[in-house]
């Protein structure tokens, strides 16, 4: 076979690959184009340009090359952009598609790819061990934050995050199935065959573009009499085929939770060149499986020795499949250098298909014979028992310099391409985040699923299977049925980890172990010496494991060097732990459909919309947007909240106060449970009156309020605060359930079942008095409930003020409100009738001294220190709360007492939460007394005025005290916490 | 009053895409039942169906909805001109607790074959037909909204939500609607 000179590149061999080969696409490397085919990666288009170097690495800019050719992959991350908000950083160049327009870019390099600035750091790499950051950087601590964090964040990291926001969209979907089946090579197709077969519903992800798995770079193996990749096509055509099968490529395991919870990454438009905006550019998928059968395979090894980290060193498996898959060629004179019978197999593929094995160098001195005897066959010379020392070539490997386990015969061998087989590590990555445990298979260098925790069964590669026949095997096991029969070259056989040529002490060693995070095995020995017993130690001293790939290559290789410097067994040293993601995740597949106006729930009333349409500004209240001022055209906030407060007064307010949280309490234990949830007596409230309701949490201060009126002697309609509308009826809902389950008595929420308008003012009655019907208003006091028609609407109509004027609350089923309010509003209008928002409404109860529970109290509130003494029943018995009120330290002396304050300066408007101290000349720090709960300029008053919680505030009316400020202390009046009308005298007008 | 007109929330709104068509579901009036289980036979006979009794499932007779909700509470729904409001006051006598709710929630039609994957996008429930068949209801989410899910046919979803919800429930629905083709 010869290599061709394809368009899509010159290392194209010619009948080798399963690309279509029938049109070429296009993309740019580093600004220049380039072409591809269909199917290709960046990293196979890249090697059939003949391009081996990718990139730069983290701490000492080497210059590196392909390593893989999969999600493993440490060496070839670059950066890959559609458009400029459309670029994504890091991203592994054997994963990702090429698709018609890409743009591609190597990373980490400055001022080019061939010429890179900071290499430097290659020739001073003997003076930046493992830890130089910790040990140089102390030191004095000043310099940290200007000097050393700037340095390290702009030498260090790896690619630039985008600036833009990301126009993409993500979705998420909830998935339920009896079988999930984690990887699709040939035991995972397999087994998803056969438990679809029975009738199982099925899930087959594979993180690939095509399944198959290692059979993709295979040309020889057979499955039930045909090629394996026809039995692997046939299969999932099978699959996609059958009702209760779902087969997803491009789909990656990446996290396995409790009870079967496993969270799947499926990369749905990043291989389209033009996708459909209306589709996700990823989608999460979080299955719940019955069963987990995990069939993630096993990811090759590399070889650690000084300079294995040139361009054109790459893993035989790699190597293997860009010849076989997609048809590109490596190199045209290839060394081999492996301790495993499987890069045998690979190096004849490679000689085959027109790259010339120049030699291949195996660490152990017995190779299986007939191995020997193919490469004597092909005419290959092989070194058993021999060790490769050192490489050469700056951009690209040029030779291997080869000696004898004894040291003896050392030759250089010119070479322009290096593959290397370690062996092969299982992947137990999901096996042992699903908390299943590991045992070390000594005979084989390598750990293995043991005990489950979870419900699954681990197959394949993963479970230590080093044949296609085993592979096979283990799937039939897995799901009670015939394994399919195969015949096969390859085996797994062979390994090597640590070092393959010994200690190496040369500070200029370079024996990578984490290309990634360029850690060598001498990084490992001097973590050890340092001191750092634990493998976890290790890690984070030396970093290595740490990188985007987080080890899947070094691992088993920094665990294998530590246990030799400490001379322990690498069982006794431990693992480190396996975390989720698997690969990682972008944070727009995580947040799926939250971002934007799905981020979080925006509540609106029924009266929204009237509001917007007025001119209304809206503040956020919980989930809520409610009105908090109508500006009329040239005014400011202060203005708009003036001239409402002040028409409210004189004539009447309309108020939204649909947020208020309502619920219905029915049942024969109904009053029953009200005398046990509030601190007032409930027995004696005759049906058609309200009372002003506190509710205590068992500590004895004060966790809501609200108008509760009763409706019916069963039935009460109970209000809470907007904010605390969930919680109450939770508080609620837990002493019924938990302490009272017996109790004939029911709780509905009906928060958002009325629409509540609140007309106030002394026009009040006047305005709304055309629309009642079934009603007496007459016959109404203040705090009265009645049950009729408003506006031909049903309606709770309720006598309440939270002004401290005349005032109804109108509750309509919610569907009414909008058209009520403008009933109302046509009337009111040429009455003086003025809406008005949250800011009026709190201006004008705080002239009332009325509390906002959450401001003027803070859960440390008790009815007493906000002068609510009154609301508690004196001859109840009972009450959540009731013995909280009699600790010690609630009824002792010197608690805070709401008060009101005047500034001396009546144009002074107080900050709220400021602090209050007697005498403002005291040395700092000084001692507060209280500070100021609510503020405001009270155009009713024509003055500021405030509360406040001060100790022993209503012991001390009249005094004068002081706010201390940036700009100097405010002198203040402690006074009464009713600014208006205090004897209630419009109220009950 | 003669031109007191009902707003509903989602009015006038409707959205298709490949597979799946939303559309807000008429006014229906609704009540929210909680009876214990030595009342729910007599609370059944008053309002004219025997209430369901089993988890997640529902009845539907004479137009008259009732789905469980819980072992002690039912959502009631029919249409406006059932007379569901009359029946119900029936119960004033009964041990039981009857609230109206008919405008506290709303709700969408969600329709098509790939309704499923548009409800699955944001509902963690199994909704197979074997787990979740017709007539199956469930008080569950979609995103961060919580909903009662009824299934009327294989392909055809009742979804209820409280009313200032249901422009979330909506505009997430919306979304996955969008990208619900796998």
């Amino acid at each position: 076979m010869s290599i061709s000179s394809a368009s899509a590149g010159a290392n194209r061999i010619k009948n080798r690959g399963r690309l279509n080969r029938a049109r070429t696409i296009s993309f740019t490397w580093d600004g220049k184009s380039l072409n591809a085919y269909d199917g290709d990666t960046l990293a196979s288009a890249l090697l059939a340009n003949g391009i081996h170097l990718t990139g730069r690495s983290f701490k000492y800019h080497r210059p590196r090359g392909i390593l893989s050719a999969g999600p493993e992959e440490p060496n070839a991350i670059v950066d890959i952009a559609r458009d400029t908000a459309r670029r994504q950083p890091n991203v592994r160049a054997t994963v990702q598609e090429v698709f018609d327009g890409m743009q591609a870019n190597s990373q980490n390099r400055f001022p080019a790819l061939i010429f890179d600035v900071g290499a430097v750091n290659d020739f001073f790499g003997p003076f930046i061990p493992a830890g130089f950051y910790y040990k140089t950087f102390m030191w004095p601590a000043s310099f940290w934050k200007h000097v050393y964090e700037p340095f390290i964040r702009r030498a260090a990291g790896l690619g630039t995050a985008p600036t833009e926001a990301d126009p993409d969209t993500y979705a998420n979907r909830y998935a339920h199935c009896d079988v999930l089946v984690a990887g699709g090579g040939p035991a995972g197709i397999a087994a998803a065959l056969a438990a679809a077969r029975k009738g199982k519903s099925v899930i087959l992800c594979d993180e690939n573009a095509d399944f198959g798995g290692h059979l993709r770079a295979d040309i020889h193996a057979q499955i039930d009499g045909q090629p394996a990749m026809d039995w692997v096509a046939s299969a999932v055509a099978e699959l996609r085929s059958l009702d209760n099968a779902t087969v997803l490529n491009r789909t990656t395991a990446f996290g396995y939770y409790t009870a079967n919870m496993v969270a799947l990454a499926e990369r749905v438009t990043d291989h389209i060149a033009d996708p459909d905006p209306e589709l996700p550019r990823e989608r999460l998928w979080q299955v719940r499986a019955g069963t987990v059968l995990i069939a993630t395979g096993a990811i090759e090894r590399h070889l650690v020795f000084h300079g294995n980290d040139r361009p054109a060193v790459m893993l035989a498996s790699a190597a293997q499949m860009f010849a076989n898959h997609f048809g590109v060629s490596i190199g045209k004179r290839v060394g081999v250098y492996t301790a495993c019978d499987s890069a045998w197999q690979a190096a004849f593929d490679l000689h085959e298909a027109g790259s010339p094995i120049a030699l291949i160098v195996d660490t152990r001195s017995e190779v299986p014979s007939q191995l020997l005897a193919k490469a004597n066959d092909l005419g290959i010379a092989v070194k058993p028992g021999h060790k490769v020392t050192a490489t050469s070539g700056r951009l690209r490997i040029s030779s291997m310099t080869v000696e004898a386990e004894n040291g003896h015969g050392k030759e250089k061998t010119p070479i322009d391409a290096l593959i290397v087989s370690g062996g092969w590590t299982p992947s137990v990555h999901l096996f042992s985040q699903s908390r299943g445990r590991l045992k070390f298979d000594a005979d084989n260098g390598r750990f293995l699923p043991d005990e489950v925790a979870e419900n699954c069964i681990c197959i394949g590669g993963c479970n230590g299977a080093m044949t296609l026949a085993d592979a096979l095997d283990d799937a039939a096991n897995a799901t009670g049925s015939k394994p399919a029969n195969c015949e096969e070259t390859g085996s797994m056989v062979g390994y090597q980890i640590g070092t393959s040529n010994g200690k190496t002490d040369s500070a200029f060693d370079k024996s990578f172990i984490d290309f990634q995070n360029d850690v060598t095995a001498k990084d490992i020995r001097l973590a050890v010496r340092e001191g750092m017993l634990s493998i976890e130690h290790v890690k984070r001293y030396t970093t290595t494991g740490m990188a985007t790939d987080q080890g899947k290559m070094s691992n088993m290789h920094g665990l294998a060097i530590a246990a030799t410097e400490l001379g322990r067994e690498i069982p006794d040293i431990g693992l480190t732990t396996f975390r989720a993601p698997y690969t990682p995740v972008t944070f727009g597949t995580i947040i799926n459909h939250a971002k934007g106006k799905l981020f979080d729930v925006t509540r609106t009333t029924p009266i929204h919309s009237w509001a917007q349409e007025h001119g209304a500004v809206f503040e956020d209240v919980g989930n809520w947007k409610r009105t908090w001022y109508f500006p009329k055209p040239g005014e400011d906030m202060q203005a708009a909240v003036n001239r409402e407060c002040a028409a409210t007064r004189n004539a009447a307010g309309i108020f939204d106060a649909s947020t208020l949280g309502k619920i219905e309490v029915v049942g024969p234990d109904a009053v029953k449970f009200m005398e046990l949830m509030y601190t007032n007596p409930w027995q004696k409230l005759a049906v058609g009156r309200c009372r002003y309701g506190i509710m205590l949490r068992e500590d004895g201060f004060i966790y809501d309020d609200g108008v509760v009126g009763r409706l019916a002697e069963d039935r009460f309609h109970v209000t809470t605060t907007t904010g605390g509308a969930p919680r109450v009826l939770n508080h609620m809902e837990d002493y019924l359930q938990t302490e009272f389950p017996d109790w004939k008595v029911w709780l509905t929420s009906t928060s958002e079942q009325w629409a509540v308008i609140a007309v106030q003012g002394p026009k009040a009655r006047e305005i709304i008095e055309p629309f009642v019907e079934d009603i007496d208003l007459d016959d109404m006091p203040h705090m009265s409930i009645r049950e009729g028609r408003f506006c031909g609407v049903r309606t709770r109509l309720m006598r309440v003020s939270f002004t401290g004027e005349l005032g109804f609350e109108i509750n309509v089923p919610a569907n009414y409100g909008r058209s009520v309010w403008e009933k109302i509003w046509e009337r009111g209008e040429p009455l003086g009738l003025t809406p008005y928002g949250t800011e009026a409404m709190h201006v004008l109860r705080a002239e009332k001294g009325f509390i906002i529970v959450g401001q003027d109290t803070d859960g440390t509130v008790t009815p007493d220190d906000a002068n609510l003494s009154w609301a508690i029943g004196k001859k109840k018995t009972d009450f959540v709360g009731i013995r909280g009120l009699k600790r010690i330290d609630l009824v002792a002396e010197g608690r805070r007492q709401l008060v009101g304050l005047k500034t001396l300066d009546p144009r002074e408007v107080l900050e709220e939460g400021a602090q209050i101290v007697e005498d403002p000349h005291q040395p700092i720090p000084m001692k507060m007394i209280g500070f100021v709960t609510s503020s405001y300029w009270s155009e009713n008053c024509g003055r500021s005025i405030a509360l406040a919680l001060i100790e022993n505030g209503r012991a001390q009316m009249g005094e004068k005290l002081h706010v201390p400020m940036a700009n100097g202390a405010i002198a203040v009046e402690v006074c009464e916490t009713v600014f208006i009308d205090p004897d209630g005298s419009k109220l009950n007008g | 009053m003669d031109d007191v007109l009902q707003i509903e929330p989602l009015a006038g709104r409707r959205f298709a895409a490949t597979g799946i068509a939303l559309e807000p579901a008429p006014f229906c009036e609704r009540f929210s039942l909680r009876a214990g289980p030595e009342e729910v036979a007599e609370v059944g006979k008053e309002i004219g169906i025997a209430l369901p009794v089993k988890p997640k499932s529902s009845k539907t007779l004479k137009k008259i909805s009732a789905l469980w909700l819980g072992p002690d509470e039912w959502l009631i729904m029919a249409a406006p001109e059932t007379g569901l409001s009359a029946k119900m006051s029936k119960l004033d006598g009964t041990l039981c607790s009857a609230v109206d709710v008919s405008h506290r929630n709303t709700a969408i039609y969600v329709e098509g074959p790939n309704a499923l994957a548009v409800l699955n996008a944001g509902c963690p429930q199994n909704l197979s037909l074997t787990a979740f068949p017709k007539g199956a209801c469930s008080r569950t989410i979609i995103g961060k909204s919580e909903i009662i899910l009824l299934r009327e046919s294989p392909e055809r979803f009742r979804v209820e939500c409280w009313r200032s919800f249901s422009d979330y429930v909506w505009n997430f629905l919306v979304d996955a609607g969008k990208s619900a083709q796998i």
